[in-house]
């Protein structure tokens, strides 16, 4: 698939605020004694961040103006739901967010809305994700692991990103007692990505120019693809990528998106070197931008075979 | 609606029938199509650069080639590829606004251009690439089966056919019901081999490929059986089976 930079950037910024809003909630509901003022900035934070990505997606659209539409098919679509999905996300998130900046007794905030935050969050992942695992003949995404790496990635980005919001707002117990959780999650969502990684190397394609065309001689090749410069077909589903690009972007995303936040985290943690959080939020981002790129440019769709030769 | 249209068993499936013994790569179905859509209610379909060096454009049906065999073995086999209008379309249920769905009356799958937000999430699920963005337009297009066609009572009975058909200068392109067992596209299938693209997603398509049958050319005997599907060369000797069509 050609890697569309309005979605890349749209679950990335998504994933993020989800994972934040999640971190804070959590930390609400198990009584980690956060300044109010302090969840409520970063809340905010959540909300622009998801804002953003609700922009991005529009640019993914042939005709924006009509996006309303799209909450019509939630019966059968995962991206119907996940557009109705979003809105209720980024409305729970500022609600709460109002109620802890401009409630004179911000104490009193009743647990059900971090709760339901967590809840949005959770469905959310589980909607995008949904999207591509959905589509049974792009057999890289059809797989469980597609909607555990959202959620993780997600919630790895929402970690580090809570961390850093603490060490920039003087919260000096905050940071260090997510460092575990940080560290953990991100830890955890590098082997479930590298699983995907490993199943996606052996997979064998369902579909052949054989089944495709139905000539089940074996040496079948393609003359023509019936035009000479490219169409909707040739530009939508291949990276356009050179070879090397593709094998090194693997590399990049692993250690951009896990590998140094790990470490930055790790020095954080055991040298309190806190800068090290605010680090890893501009090199987490550019690895999941990365991992995002890749989830996409390995996806091998069907449609490719009916697509190999101009003449 | 759409979802309960895909569950059911169609009364009635429109269909193309697509006759590769004797499609010889014309094109004349590609402008034949592109000529009336364009011009009708599904146009209009853009084009990008059309004199220049890579001319782009939106277009419902493609002829391709392929060459099967191995030299000197070899066929040369044209091949025209649309919309398949599958009786599970897989392309429907992921539509998030409704404008993909399937005819209830015909199985004809249909995009309502008003409804449309160009978001491409169909053409990701329809493993054929049979849809395609028209990217002036902002929507996604594909084969109508000339909807606007063969129900229009100002045309003579035998022009209501899809244009692609009408303009098939050797027959290779047969058009009819399916459903209906005593139809032409019917026994095509039935009596010479029929077959869909990619069975093994069950998406059931309704258009139908006929496959080569056994011929005889410059004294080999090569062919696509019809029962398996394969290529084979036959033995040009007096005890070799008798070809099912002689060209000669």
């Amino acid at each position: 698939m050609n890697p569309a930079l309005s979605v890349i950037i749209f679950t990335t910024l998504a994933g993020a605020a989800q994972g934040l809003a999640v971190v804070l909630a959590l930390s609400q509901l198990l009584g980690a004694g956060l300044d109010n003022a302090f969840v409520a900035r970063s809340l905010w934070v959540a909300v622009v961040l998801a804002v953003l990505s609700l922009v991005a997606s529009f640019f993914h659209l042939g005709r924006p103006m009509r996006a309303w539409r799209a909450v019509m098919m939630w019966r059968t679509s995962w991206m119907s739901r996940e557009v109705i999905v979003l809105p209720i996300f980024i409305i729970l998130v500022a609600i709460w967010a109002c109620q802890l900046t401009f409630s004179t007794r911000p104490d009193q905030v009743t647990a059900l809305l971090p709760l339901a935050v967590i809840a949005a969050s959770v469905l959310l992942w589980y909607c995008t994700a949904m999207i591509y695992a959905c589509i049974r003949f792009i057999q890289e995404w059809a797989h469980p692991l597609t909607i555990v790496n959202y959620t993780l990635i997600g919630l790895a980005s929402g970690l580090v990103l809570a961390g850093a919001l603490g060490v920039a707002s003087g919260q000096q117990q905050f940071a260090p007692r997510l460092g575990v959780w940080a560290f953990a999650i991100t830890a955890l969502a590098w082997l479930t990505r590298v699983l995907a990684l490993r199943r996606n190397a052996k997979l064998k394609p369902k579909s052949t120019l054989q089944s495709a065309t139905g000539i089940n001689a074996a040496g079948i090749i393609q003359k023509s693809m019936g035009m000479t410069g490219g169409c909707f077909n040739t530009r939508a589903f291949f990276h356009h990528a050179a070879f090397a690009v593709f094998r090194r972007m693997k590399v990049i995303f692993q250690v951009f998106a896990f590998a140094v936040p790990l470490v930055l985290v790790a020095l954080a943690v055991s040298s309190g070197w806190s800068a090290a959080w605010l680090l890893a939020v501009p090199v987490q981002l550019a690895g999941v931008l990365a991992e995002r790129w890749f989830f996409f440019a390995q996806a091998r769709h069907p449609q490719n075979l009916y697509y190999q030769v101009v003449s | 609606m759409s979802a309960a249209a895909t569950q059911e068993t169609l009364a009635k499936q429109l269909a193309l029938v697509i006759d590769l013994n004797v499609c010889v790569g014309c094109h004349a179905c590609v402008t034949s199509c592109k000529e009336w859509n364009t011009s009708g209610a599904a146009g209009p379909l853009m084009d990008f650069d059309a004199y220049g060096a890579e001319p782009s454009g939106t277009f419902f049906n493609r002829v391709q080639t392929y060459e099967a065999g191995t030299f000197p073995d070899t066929q040369t086999i044209h091949f025209p590829k649309s919309c398949l209008h599958c009786e599970e379309p897989p392309c429907v249920p992921v539509c998030p606004t409704g404008a993909s769905y399937k005819r209830a009356e015909d199985g004809i799958v249909l995009v309502d251009y008003d409804k449309c937000i160009g978001c491409s999430y169909c053409s990701w699920a329809c493993p054929y690439g049979a849809r395609e963005l028209d990217e002036e337009r902002g929507v996604m297009t594909k084969c109508t089966l000339c909807v606007d066609r063969i129900y229009d009572e100002l045309l003579p009975p035998q022009d209501r056919k899809p244009a692609c058909v009408k303009a098939c200068p050797t027959g290779a392109r047969l058009f009819g019901d399916i459903k209906d067992a005593t139809s032409e596209v019917s026994k095509a299938i039935r009596e010479r081999g029929g077959y869909q693209l990619m069975p093994e997603w069950e998406t059931q398509p309704a258009n139908h490929y006929l496959p080569r049958a056994v011929v005889s050319v410059s004294g080999r005997k090569v062919g696509m059986n019809v029962d398996t599907g394969e290529l084979q060369i036959l033995a040009d000797d007096a005890n070799s089976p008798e070809p099912v069509v002689d060209v000669r």
